[in-house]
């Protein structure tokens, strides 16, 4: 490490010794960031892991707090830290005692958190410490408390922590009206922002700063020095490359040898089945008994933290694990990271790269593991962006409308507010930056009343307007509600899981193993199999609030799939996947099986470049099929399937189904659908009124409906008595849904629901963009027979079930069992 | 927002949409000896004694939540009145049978505005009505008009809010909201449905927010000795299932 005199300088005696005795220099960007901190300026700062980025974060506060005697400063909350992870901020929290502790800095650390006690929380109002740890949901807890000016408004310095992981997220948005709030309270504190690399910090930098009424502001920004370029290799057979399927069965030797070759090895998957699967394959050839654990978000809370309890004491040699290891502490034991199956995106490789890497100058260690053709392409892709240091970027959101309410009451529960002065903080938040004054209007409107156009709610009223113009709560009740309910985060509706013995009649008791999410045991049949927390199940029937299963003998699980990928591919990594597909020189670094896969589909049909939109039509078997490859991900697929059958059903080519996978989007149907004027069938129009109808009837949407509806207010997820299980809440507002639909289709919450729903589960923007970037670039090929780039959206079509919408079709034909039931002689 | 408009005079009748119901040909089913239609709006209709049927349309069961602080959408009560004067208008029925929790607390019928009292003395003039009492309703406004009971028997069937726990021929009734889950080749469709063994039926609840109990769950099942079908409303026509 180099030495730095002058820049040690810049630090007070008692900081520089203490870092010379542990033999460090502070780096160049704690030393920027403190000067930027000292002038009062809010900052960005951009780093990769493992360059003592949250010191510097915390550094000039801790600074601040010395070198003001105790007796001279209020006894206020100096610093607030807020982490999107509970775990992240207790253990920021410990880190920090210990320069506290070596310094001999009068500096009192705590947090809040969901399992601080009351007695503790209740002694923070009224003596809070100087720094104080912990999450969006309590920060904006405490703020909706009557006194909450109180606690903040000798508030200096707001650390916001993994800030890149937080920002486009509904949690994002309520922590920006949280500290929209807090600017009001405390005009001149000042922003640390901590994140990792980020294509664009723009967004970030203003998301830091309060945004003026006219024009644009953004903090100062510092980027960190740069990490090693980390090793990544693709692990691919150059004689066998799987066609399709995600559990990349065929590499797990390999993988079990990267986990002997190393100390700790952390091994991402996107889904928890693929978790689930994987660690099964890896234990049936742990012929060592290296000890591998399990960790993924539908295991019991306990199971978790055992896991992570022993990988803190360096326990474990590996951990199968979901994006729930994405963020979080830093295991120094770490060494190897293995993602297995598709990438994604690359920011996100980078962020599950880094969590080996604690050492700044030396570089880490990652394995990609593609499970089929179609990841090859992905994998290599995403290293070439990863080294080449290109990240994907999402744009930012505009603000959801369900947070907007939420806040609106939350600030009402605090004190009675002034629209107007409520409006013009809200709009510094830089996601709320273009609200409309009719909007927010029509928000409170909402809050109060329902917002409706028949005015039948004023006696039951949240929030009225008193004689000073000012809305006030009608009702102490109302903020215990409030309280019970906040937060942004939507659990779907859960189910227990029981194992019963076999031959006892479903629901007959049985003992918990866990819980599942109720949309994917909903779609079980009895007899189905499937794979939970290492075992096993045959799905035997609901009743009440359980789901009922018996252990069966059959390896292999028959349903693949829970909670299928929620992460799509990003259209930055889509786009390189493009240009490596339409680009035969790129071809060479593949391995032999893919490499000859795309000469013969060069050969057979057509490669398409990079901004056109291929469809394919062969006939096979009984059925024609159409098979296009938009490359846009799987959620925007499924959309554009349900659109398309729609349409290709009043063509009466009579579609039968449609299977949607992360490249490619397969219809089958009765009649050859080569004839149609594709130009026609994929134009944009059809997110006007198709999507209108589609929407009216789609279980997806309604799902969405729901989450905005709990999330605003609408729907309480607790009540003051009694919690309602989830299951009351799923149906009935589905059956909400249509009513308001029916009688106000231009309310303020559908509206909510529509524009989440152009981002979350139907991806309906990206779409869209698609769609126009394929106009007038549409090629299509009849073929006599499949093509090879075909073959994997196929062979999906076996394994996978399209997620989410049913049609009555399912009823006719259990009709017509009935039937045959009854006629059978 | 949909202006209320509930007329009862003839129209365009026939075939279509009205109000969202589908009028359609119907299932038709023997129980006890009596020939009756399922329409997939959840109503039952008796054509032998033009009498139409529904159960548990629960009016104000949106307000009554508002009462609580979930401001749902205060449609519900005209939903569930347009819908049950398209099927009127459809069959015009000489009787019309509500199985009782037709409002969905004691306070319900004070809540509805001068529009939906309308609609409902409209409805009045138009056939003869029978409000069962129910458990959320045990005592129905006496200004609707009709006859206010606990039980009535017409013909071969018995008309009650409570299945009785013995068993009971001809016996119709409402209170359990049934409902079936169908699944087909991972796919699962979940609906309202009548359910009957042919003996004896449990009618689907027919109000805008009234949600359901799965034909499978204890209460249901142990209203039928043997077998039974889940008749499953679809949008345009009912399905039998075996439940």
């Amino acid at each position: 490490m180099r030495n730095n005199g002058a820049a040690a300088a810049a630090l007070p005696p008692r900081f520089a010794d203490w870092f010379a005795a542990r033999g460090w220099t502070p780096r160049a960007h704690q030393l920027a960031l403190l000067e930027h901190a000292r002038d009062g300026e809010s900052v960005l700062l951009v780093a990769p892991t493992g360059g003592g980025k949250t010191l510097a974060g915390f550094l000039p506060s801790l600074i601040e707090l010395t070198e003001t005697p105790k007796r001279a400063r209020a006894r206020a909350l100096h610093t607030l830290y807020i982490s999107p992870l509970k775990a992240l901020a207790v253990d920021v929290a410990r880190n920090l005692e210990m320069p506290v502790a070596e310094m001999g800095l009068d500096v009192r650390i705590e947090t809040r958190t969901g399992d601080t006690p009351v007695s503790r929380r209740q002694r923070q109002k009224y003596s809070p410490p100087d720094i104080l740890l912990t999450t969006p949901e309590q920060f904006s807890l405490l703020l909706s408390h009557r006194d909450a000016n109180r606690m903040f408004e000798w508030v200096k310095t707001v650390v916001l922590d993994e800030l890149h992981a937080t920002i486009n997220t509904k949690r994002g948005e309520l922590l920006a009206l949280g500290l929209s709030r807090l600017h009001t309270f405390a005009p001149a504190h000042r922003r640390i922002g901590l994140s990792a690399t980020v294509a664009d910090p723009v967004p970030l930098q203003r998301y830091l700063v309060p945004q003026p009424p006219i024009g644009e502001a953004k903090s100062a920004l510092v980027i960190g020095q740069a990490g090693a370029k980390p090793d990544i290799e693709v692990i691919a057979s150059e004689s066998y490359v799987p066609w399709a399927g995600h559990m990349a069965y065929h590499a797990m030797p390999d993988v079990m040898g990267a986990i002997r070759a190393s100390t700790t090895a952390l091994i991402f998957v996107n889904t928890r089945a693929q978790a689930e699967r994987i660690f099964q394959a890896l234990w049936r050839i742990n012929e060592d008994n290296l000890a591998i654990a399990l960790h993924h978000g539908s295991l019991a809370p306990e199971q978790r933290r055992k896991v992570e309890a022993a990988m803190t004491r360096g326990k474990l040699r590996a951990v199968v694990c979901t994006s729930t290891l994405d963020l979080g502490i830093d295991w120094g034991a770490v060494d190897k990271v293995i993602c297995i199956g598709a990438p994604k995106g690359a920011a996100r490789l980078v962020q599950r790269i880094g969590r080996a890497n604690h050492r700044l100058d030396e570089p880490s260690q990652a394995i990609l593991v593609p499970a089929n053709r179609f990841e090859v392409l992905e994998c290599e892709a995403a290293r070439d962006a990863v080294l080449a240091g290109e990240l994907d970027g999402d744009p930012p959101r505009r603000g959801g409308l369900d947070v907007l309410a939420q806040h609106v009451l939350g600030m009402a529960c605090s004190a009675p507010f002034d629209a107007d002065a409520l409006y013009r903080e809200v709009k510094t938040a830089s996601p709320y930056r273009a609200l409309t004054r009719d909007t927010f209007d029509r928000v409170v409107d909402f809050v109060a009343t329902g917002g409706y156009a028949l005015k039948r709610y004023d006696r039951y009223a949240k929030l009225r307007r008193m004689s000073d113009g000012k809305w006030r709560i009608s009702h102490p009740r109302i903020a215990q509600q409030y309280r019970l309910n906040a937060g942004v985060i939507v659990e779907e509706p859960m189910l227990d899981i029981k194992l019963q013995g076999k031959g006892r009649p479903v629901g007959a008791g049985g003992r918990v193993l866990g819980h599942m999410e109720e949309y994917f045991l909903e779609q079980l049949a009895p007899g189905d199999t499937f794979v939970f927390s290492g075992n096993v199940l045959r799905f035997e029937g609901i009743r009440e609030n359980a789901a009922y299963v018996t252990r069966t003998q059959d390896p292999e699980a028959e349903v693949p799939s829970y909670n299928g990928g929620k992460f799509p591919l990003s259209t930055f990594l889509a786009r390189r996947v493009r240009e490596m597909l339409a680009n035969p020189k790129m071809w060479g670094s593949l391995p032999e099986p893919v490499g000859e896969w795309l000469r013969i589909q060069e050969w057979r049909s057509i490669i398409p470049s990079p901004n056109q939109l291929l469809v394919e039509t062969f006939p096979r078997g009984s059925k024609h099929y159409l098979v296009c490859y938009p490359f846009e991900g799987r959620l925007a697929h499924q959309t554009l399937g349900m659109l398309l059958t729609r349409r290709l059903e009043r063509l009466r080519l009579r579609p039968l189904g449609f299977s949607a996978n992360e490249y490619a989007l397969a219809i089958w149907a009765l009649r050859d659908m080569g004839g149609a004027d594709m130009d026609k069938l994929f134009d944009e129009d059809m997110l006007g009124d198709d999507l209108d109808a589609w929407l009216a009837e789609s279980a997806l949407y309604k799902r969405t409906f729901r989450n905005c509806a709990i999330i605003s207010g609408l729907i309480q997820r607790r009540g003051l008595n009694e919690e309602k299980t989830g299951r009351q809440v799923t149906f009935s507002s589905g059956l909400i849904y249509d009513v308001l639909r029916e009688h106000e289709p231009d309310h303020i919450l559908l509206r909510a629901t529509y524009e989440d729903a152009g981002h979350g589960l139907l991806d309906i923007a990206r779409l869209s963009e698609a769609l126009r970037r394929v106009k007038g670039r549409i090629v299509v090929k009849a073929l006599d027979r499949v093509s090879p780039l075909a073959v994997p959206a196929l062979l999906e079509i076996a394994k996978e079930m399209v997620a989410g919408e049913a049609h009555e079709d399912i009823l006719r034909e259990a009709e017509e069992a009935l039937i045959a039931d009854a006629m059978r002689r | 927002m949909r202006p209320l408009t509930l007329t009862l005079s003839p129209g365009s009748g026939g075939e279509g949409i009205l109000y969202g119901v589908h009028v359609s040909p119907d299932l038709h089913i023997k129980l006890n000896g009596e020939e009756l239609q399922l329409h997939p709006s959840g109503a039952l209709w008796w054509a032998a004694e033009r009498t139409l049927v529904f159960a548990d349309l629960h009016f104000e069961k949106g307000s009554s939540f508002a009462r609580g602080g979930q401001l749902l959408p205060p449609y519900d009560t005209r939903s569930t009145l347009a819908r049950i004067a398209a099927l009127a208008r459809h069959y015009a029925p000489e009787r019309i049978i509500a199985l009782g929790d037709s409002f969905h607390d004691r306070d319900a019928a004070n809540r509805l505005d001068d529009n939906e009292r309308a609609a409902l003395r409209e409805l009045g003039d138009r056939a003869e009505w029978i409000w069962i009492e129910g458990n959320h309703d045990p005592h129905p406004p006496t200004w609707l008009g009709g006859l206010i009971t606990s039980e009535i028997a017409i013909g071969g069937l018995i008309f009650r809010h409570l299945p009785s726990p013995q068993p009971a021929p001809g016996e119709i009734a409402g209170h359990l909201h049934p409902c079936a889950k169908v699944t087909r080749r991972g796919r699962s469709i979940r609906a309202r449905c009548f359910a009957s063994d042919g003996n004896r039926m449990v009618l689907p609840a027919f109000g805008a927010y009234t949600g359901g109990l799965d034909v499978r769950e204890r209460p249901l099942r142990a209203l039928f000795a043997d077998k039974f079908l889940a008749y499953v409303l679809g949008t345009k026509r009912v399905y039998a299932v075996a439940a």
